[in-house]
C-alpha cells in the first residue's frame, strides 16, 4: 500500500513531464501532419538553457531564493526555447511545405541530429548536474513497515506548475481568438486562408507554444532529476510521442493522459518488477492499445459530413 | 423579342456595361493544375451592387476561378483587381482581409466547431468589431441557426451547412460576396430560401455577389448580368435576360425544364 500510493506520485510526476512534451507533438501534428522528431531535442536543449541561466542567476549573482530563481529560469527558458521552435519550423519546415511528405520528415530527424550534437559540442558530452536544490519533503504517512510515504517539494512544484501551464493554456486555444485560428487551420488550413487567416504565422505559433511548454517539461526535468546530457532528448521524446499517440495524437487532452499513462506504467513496473523492462512495459501497452483503439485512447475517428 | 437581334459577345473581351470603374477584374487568367490548364484567359467583370454569375457545366473551370481570385492556386498568367488594387500576388488571407469573402465549394465548414465558432470564425477580419449586431442579422436570415449555434458544424445537415457557410461569409461584411454553388444538393424549397436572401442582400444592402452556378435558370433569373464558361473560356455573356432566352444556352443549360 505504502510504496503503491508512493509510486502513484512518483509516476504522476513523471508523467506531467511527457505530457508537456506530449503536447508539442500532438499539435505540431494537428495542424501540418508532421510528427516533428526535433521536438524531444528541442526538450533537452531547454534544459540546458534553464541549467545554464540557474547557474549565472544563483552562482554569479548570488540569488538565495531558489523558488524565485526558478521561476526566472523558467520565464527565460520559456521565452528562449520559443525562439529556437521558431527558428527551426522557419528555416528547416517551411521551405519543405508542399514537398512529398517524407522530405519535412527527414529534415525534423536533421535537425534533430543537429540539436544533439550542437549541444554536445558547446556544453560537452558528460552529465551536466545542478546544485541540489528543494530537497525537503513532506511525510505524508508512515506504512506498518516504517516506509514512509513521502511528497518532495519538487513534486509539488512539478504537477502544480503543470496544471497551471495546461489550464492557461487549454483557455488560450479553446477561448481565445488566436486558439481559435489554430483549430481552424489544423480542421482546414485552406478555409482559413479564405477567412483571412494568415496560416504561415499561425503554424509558426503552434511551434512557438509547443516549445514553450517543451521548456516547461525541460526545466522541471531538471529540477526532478538534478543532471542532463545532450542526449536526453532522445528518450524522453520517444516517450512523449508515444504517450502523443496513447491519448490519440491530435487531441490535446489525449496528449496529457497518454503522458500521465505512460509515467505511470514505467514507475510501477519499476517498482513492481524490473526496472530494466520498463520501457518495454510502455511500449507494450502502446502497441495493445493501439490494436484495439487505432485513433488512441481519446483520438477522434474521423467521420465527416460532406 | 427575337434571339437574333440580342448582342451577345462571343468570347467577351472588355464589357460595355456601365462607365464606371469595376469592383472586380479579371484579365487574360490563366490557371494550371501541374501542366493541364484549366482556365485558357478568362476575362470578366463585376461592378459595384451587381449580381453576377456564371454558369457551365461541371469541370467548366468555374470553382478554379472563384478560387484564383483568392490566389490559390494562383494565377500564372494575367491580371485580377479589386477596387482598383493587383491582388493577383497578394497572398490568399490578404485578399480575404481586403473585404472578399467566400462560401467555396463544399461548404468547408469547420465540422469540429460549433455554429457560434465557425461565425467567429467568418468575422476574423473585422477583428470581431461588430459581432453580436452582425450574429443577429444572420440569425434573422437563418433562423435554422440560431437554433443550433451550440452544435457542432460537423454534425449539420447538407442544407443547414450551405446556410452556415453562406452566414460565416456575411459576418465579415463583405464588399464583394463568392458564393460557389450555393444551391448544390439542397431541396428545391431551400434553394428558393437562398435565391431570396441572396436578392435581398443585393437590393436592401447594396451588396456585390458573384455566383457561380449550374443551376442555370435560378440563377440567370436572379442576376443582373451572366457569363458562360465552357472548358476554361468564356464563350458568352449578356444580361441575366438575354442569356435565358439565348437558344445556345437553353439547349445547353436548360432543357429537361427548369428545377
Amino acid at each position: 500500500m505504502e510504496i503503491f500510493v508512493q509510486q502513484l506520485i512518483n509516476g504522476l510526476t513523471l508523467g506531467s513531464i511527457y505530457g508537456l512534451i506530449a503536447i508539442g507533438y500532438t499539435m505540431v501534428f494537428g495542424i501540418i501532419g508532421m510528427v516533428n522528431f526535433a521536438h524531444g531535442d528541442v526538450f533537452m536543449l531547454s534544459a540546458f538553457i534553464a541549467l545554464i541561466f540557474f547557474l549565472i542567476l544563483t552562482t554569479w549573482l548570488g540569488m538565495t531564493s531558489i523558488v524565485l530563481a526558478l521561476l526566472i529560469v523558467l520565464v527565460i527558458a520559456m521565452v528562449l526555447t520559443s525562439l529556437w521552435g521558431w527558428a527551426i519550423e522557419r528555416i528547416a519546415y517551411r521551405p519543405l511545405r508542399g514537398s512529398f511528405r517524407l522530405a519535412p520528415l527527414i529534415s525534423a530527424i536533421g535537425v534533430s541530429i543537429f540539436l544533439s550534437n550542437f549541444v554536445q559540442v558547446a556544453q560537452g558530452a558528460r552529465n551536466k548536474p545542478t546544485p541540489p536544490m528543494m530537497r525537503e519533503v513532506i511525510v505524508l504517512f508512515q506504512g506498518e513497515s516504517g516506509y514512509n510515504v513521502a511528497l518532495s517539494y519538487k513534486q509539488i512544484v512539478i504537477m502544480a506548475s503543470t496544471a497551471v501551464l495546461l489550464a492557461i493554456f487549454w483557455y488560450l486555444v479553446q477561448k481565445t481568438s488566436l486558439g481559435r485560428a489554430q483549430r481552424a487551420c489544423e480542421q482546414d488550413r485552406k478555409m482559413a486562408a479564405l477567412l483571412g487567416i494568415d496560416v504561415d504565422r499561425t503554424i509558426s505559433l503552434t511551434f512557438v507554444i509547443g516549445a514553450a511548454l517543451a521548456a516547461v517539461a525541460g526545466t522541471m526535468y531538471l529540477l526532478y532529476y538534478g543532471v542532463v546530457s545532450f542526449n536526453d532528448g532522445f528518450v524522453p521524446g520517444v516517450k512523449a510521442f508515444t504517450a502523443a499517440v496513447l491519448g490519440g495524437i491530435g487531441s490535446l487532452p489525449g496528449a496529457v493522459l497518454g503522458g500521465l499513462i505512460i509515467g505511470l506504467i514505467e514507475t510501477f513496473w519499476s517498482a513492481y518488477f524490473s526496472i530494466e523492462y520498463k520501457d518495454v512495459a510502455a511500449f507494450s501497452i502502446l502497441a495493445i492499445v493501439l490494436i484495439f483503439m487505432p485513433s488512441g485512447i481519446l483520438g477522434r475517428p474521423e467521420v465527416e459530413k460532406v | 423579342m427575337s434571339t437574333a437581334g440580342i448582342p451577345l459577345s462571343v468570347d467577351a473581351g472588355v464589357q460595355p456595361g456601365p462607365a464606371r470603374k469595376p469592383l472586380l477584374s479579371v484579365r487574360g487568367v490563366k490557371t494550371f493544375y501541374g501542366n493541364i490548364i484549366a482556365l485558357k484567359g478568362v476575362d470578366l467583370d463585376v461592378h459595384e451592387g451587381e449580381i453576377v454569375t456564371l454558369i457551365g457545366a461541371n469541370g467548366a473551370g468555374k470553382s478554379t476561378l472563384m478560387m484564383t481570385i483568392f490566389g490559390d492556386p494562383r494565377a500564372r498568367e494575367g491580371t485580377i483587381t479589386f477596387a482598383g488594387r493587383d491582388i493577383t500576388r497578394m497572398p490568399t488571407h490578404q485578399i480575404a482581409q481586403l473585404s472578399i469573402a467566400q462560401s467555396p465549394e463544399g461548404r468547408r465548414i469547420f465540422g469540429r466547431m460549433s455554429v457560434f465558432e465557425n461565425l467567429q470564425m467568418g468575422a476574423s477580419i473585422n477583428k470581431m468589431a461588430h459581432f453580436n449586431e452582425d450574429l443577429e442579422r444572420v440569425c434573422t436570415l437563418f433562423p435554422r441557426l440560431k437554433e443550433r449555434l451550440q452544435q457542432r458544424g460537423g454534425t449539420l445537415s447538407g442544407g443547414e451547412q450551405q446556410m452556415l457557410a453562406i452566414a460565416r461569409a456575411l459576418m465579415s461584411r463583405p464588399k464583394l460576396l463568392l458564393l460557389d454553388e450555393p444551391s448544390l444538393g439542397l431541396a428545391p424549397l431551400i434553394v428558393k430560401q437562398i435565391f431570396t436572401i441572396i436578392k435581398e442582400l443585393n437590393e436592401k444592402d447594396g451588396m456585390t455577389v458573384f455566383l457561380v452556378e449550374q443551376n442555370a435558370y435560378h440563377a440567370l433569373r436572379l442576376a443582373h448580368r451572366g457569363y458562360v464558361m465552357v472548358t476554361g473560356n468564356i464563350t458568352m455573356s449578356g444580361s441575366g435576360k438575354e442569356l435565358l432566352e439565348n437558344p445556345q444556352v437553353r439547349a445547353a443549360y436548360l432543357e429537361g425544364g427548369h428545377h
